[in-house]
């Protein structure tokens, strides 16, 4: 069975670099990708629509 | 663990046999939906070519709402459930998390697409794919999106499960392949995108009961659009995937580098989703700044990861064929693939097309003041169709030809045909997007039955060039069809009659052993490695590269120049 050659580079104190544990977890990246549009497309925008004034 | 699994002779890769049957079964779906739909696709361009003018304008409306309906959803998020079971249980030597599950969501999408299929057949229903309120669709077309949406979520959970099978039994070392990277950044899109659906298709469906009194139009449009262009953000991120899985299946091609792939992801991940603002441009009711920060991918951010892949690609292409001994001038490893081949052909053109006429045009709409050219004109269905089925349809007919000897290992019948399929459907949606956004930039609207407005209170002439494109687009469209038939009959042909396949398959040209993939390994068991190519030698691709940029950035400033045109300052 073939197995993933690669592993996560290591810094020289022997710590995996965050931008490599960012990639490496699959549900921060999709809490992160829930996140960000929800929160400048689908918030910011219907504060925008709900702040409209009704017309009298 | 009495699991059930195989061994694949070609790619070596362990595949589990219900991860199998659920591949194959939702791709044999997609391949039904696509013909169903592309049928329909094929009245909406005759009726749209004035000579022609097939349909009345009732069934015009019916057959474009099902056409979208079938082919920007249906076919294309069945298949990408196939992407979703192949990137994660086989590609990752693991079983598939919860099988049942699976099936579950299976027949969820199935019953979903019929019965809004039958909804929109009834006539009730002709709301096209958006379905703004206030036009009112029949409950039972709500509560079939509803049922496939429900269904694509039990998939994606499937693959996030699967995820933690593979990492729980240590099925790989180190960091997942970057194909299924790229699978996993189209799921996180998909969440987002079934969250959004659920969200306004609820109450949507209650108003259609009479339940809810009042949808507001423009909040309903909001979050539509949070699903409707995500699921097409999904699709980048499958057909990207796919554009990384066959290169490395056909060439042993792997990334320039890994990391920066990855890292492009990242951006779709972050990003990709804010683009459904670019349906809300010419709203009122929200601010420049939500329209600038969010059309503009955040900041372009997004467009910068398609570049990347735009770049690394093609570039992982080069390396792979100057590694076999094409380093002959700057261009020699272009003309010497396997141009034969359609999975690599079918690829090589959706990665070229979804970036010149999807790309760019997506940019140049995405910009605000030169949206105002061209909005809801056919315009944006050319950008589409450049991005949805030049970019996605064509990348997912490549693949087909790699799984139907991987997964159905079955050879293909008719290889002839197969060799021709996506230069004539490459050839007929090139036209297809160029001449509706000819038209598009003449003025001619979208969703419009009859150009000429024969018979209208307030008629308008568009100019001769307007009837030309659109009767261009009729012809690009009889051709798109003619290919979707060849791979359709290729494809069915191949699943049922197709000489069993026993041994190892050639997935493309022979090469040494231990130079495809820069590794001992054969060329296609590439695909489910971690690793870079390690080399930035590739001046054909620099040069292409370049000439994409050079187009950018001219078409772009036409664009400007249109606009300082109609709207002069003085």
């Amino acid at each position: 069975m073939p197995e993933s050659e690669g592993k996560p580079p290591v810094e020289g104190d022997g710590r995996v670099p965050f931008m490599q544990r960012l990639l490496d977890n699959p549900f921060l990246l999709l809490f992160l990708g829930i996140l960000v549009p929800t929160v400048f497309y689908l918030l910011w925008g219907i504060m925008e629509i709900v702040q409209i004034p009704v017309a009298p | 663990m009495a699991e059930a699994f195989r061994t694949c002779p070609t790619t070596g890769l362990k595949v589990h046999l219900p991860a199998e049957n659920l591949i194959k079964a939702n791709a044999v779906a997609a391949v039904v939906f696509l013909a169903i739909g592309g049928f329909f696709g094929l009245l909406v361009a005759l009726t749209r070519w004035p000579a022609v003018h097939l349909l009345p304008a009732d069934w015009f409306y019916l057959a474009l709402t099902a056409h979208g309906l079938d082919v920007l959803l249906v076919w294309i998020i069945f298949f990408e459930m196939a992407v979703l079971y192949f990137a994660s249980a086989v590609l990752l030597n693991c079983r598939l998390a919860t099988p049942r599950v699976a099936w579950a969501g299976f027949v969820l999408m199935l019953a979903g697409a019929i019965i809004v299929n039958v909804a929109v057949l009834q006539g009730q229903s002709t709301v096209m794919f958006t379905s703004y309120v206030p036009m009112k669709a029949a409950p039972h077309f709500y509560l079939g999106m509803l049922l496939f949406a429900v269904g694509a979520l039990l998939g994606c959970f499937v693959f996030f499960g699967t995820l933690v099978v593979a990492r729980e039994e240590r099925t790989y070392r180190g960091s997942i392949p970057l194909v299924t990277f790229g699978a996993l950044t189209a799921a996180i899109i998909a969440v987002f995108t079934i969250a959004s659906g659920a969200i306004i298709l609820i109450p949507t469906f209650l108003w259609s009961l009479g339940i809810i009194q009042h949808i507001d139009t423009m909040v309903y449009k909001t979050v539509w659009w949070a699903m409707g262009h995500s699921s097409q953000q999904i699709n980048v991120a499958a057909h990207v995937a796919v554009w990384y899985a066959i290169a490395a299946m056909v060439l042993g091609a792997k990334p320039i580098s890994e990391k920066v792939s990855r890292l492009a992801f990242l951006f779709y991940i972050l990003f990709l989703q804010l683009a459904s603002a670019h349906h809300m441009l010419v709203e009122p009711g929200v601010s420049s700044e939500w329209k600038i920060f969010n059309t503009s991918y955040a900041m372009y951010l997004a467009v910068l990861g398609s570049m990347i892949h735009g770049m690394t690609v093609p570039g992982s292409i080069e390396a792979a064929q100057r590694r076999r001994g094409l380093t002959n001038g700057i261009f020699e490893w272009l003309r010497k693939a396997p141009w034969g081949n359609p999975a690599f052909s079918g690829m090589f053109m959706s990665l070229v097309m979804f970036g010149f006429i999807g790309g760019i045009s997506g940019v140049v709409m995405g910009t605000e003041q030169i949206n105002l050219i061209m909005h809801n004109t056919l315009y944006v269905p050319g950008h589409f169709h450049g991005t949805v089925v030049a970019g996605t349809t064509l990348a997912f007919m490549a693949i087909t030809y790699l799984v139907i000897p991987l997964i159905f290992r079955r050879e293909l019948v008719m290889p002839r045909v197969a060799k021709w399929q996506p230069y004539v459907f490459g050839l007929g949606v090139a036209g297809i997007s160029l001449f509706m956004m000819g038209a598009g930039t003449l003025g001619v609207a979208r969703r419009h039955w009859d150009i000429t407005f024969a018979g209208a209170m307030l008629p308008y002439d568009y100019p001769g060039a307007a009837f030309l494109m659109m009767g261009l687009n009729g012809l690009s469209a009889v051709l798109a069809t003619i290919g979707g038939i060849m791979y359709v009959v290729v494809v069915v042909g191949s699943v049922f009659f197709g000489r069993r396949v026993e041994g190892p398959v050639e997935l493309g040209p022979p090469a040494p052993r231990g130079v495809a993939g820069g590794s001992d390994l054969p060329a296609a068991e590439v695909v489910g490695q971690y690793g870079s190519a390690g080399t930035l030698k590739i001046p054909g691709t620099v040069a292409l590269v370049g000439v994409f940029f050079v187009c950018f950035v001219l078409y772009y400033f036409v664009n400007w120049k249109y606009l300082s045109e109609i709207w002069p300052l003085r």
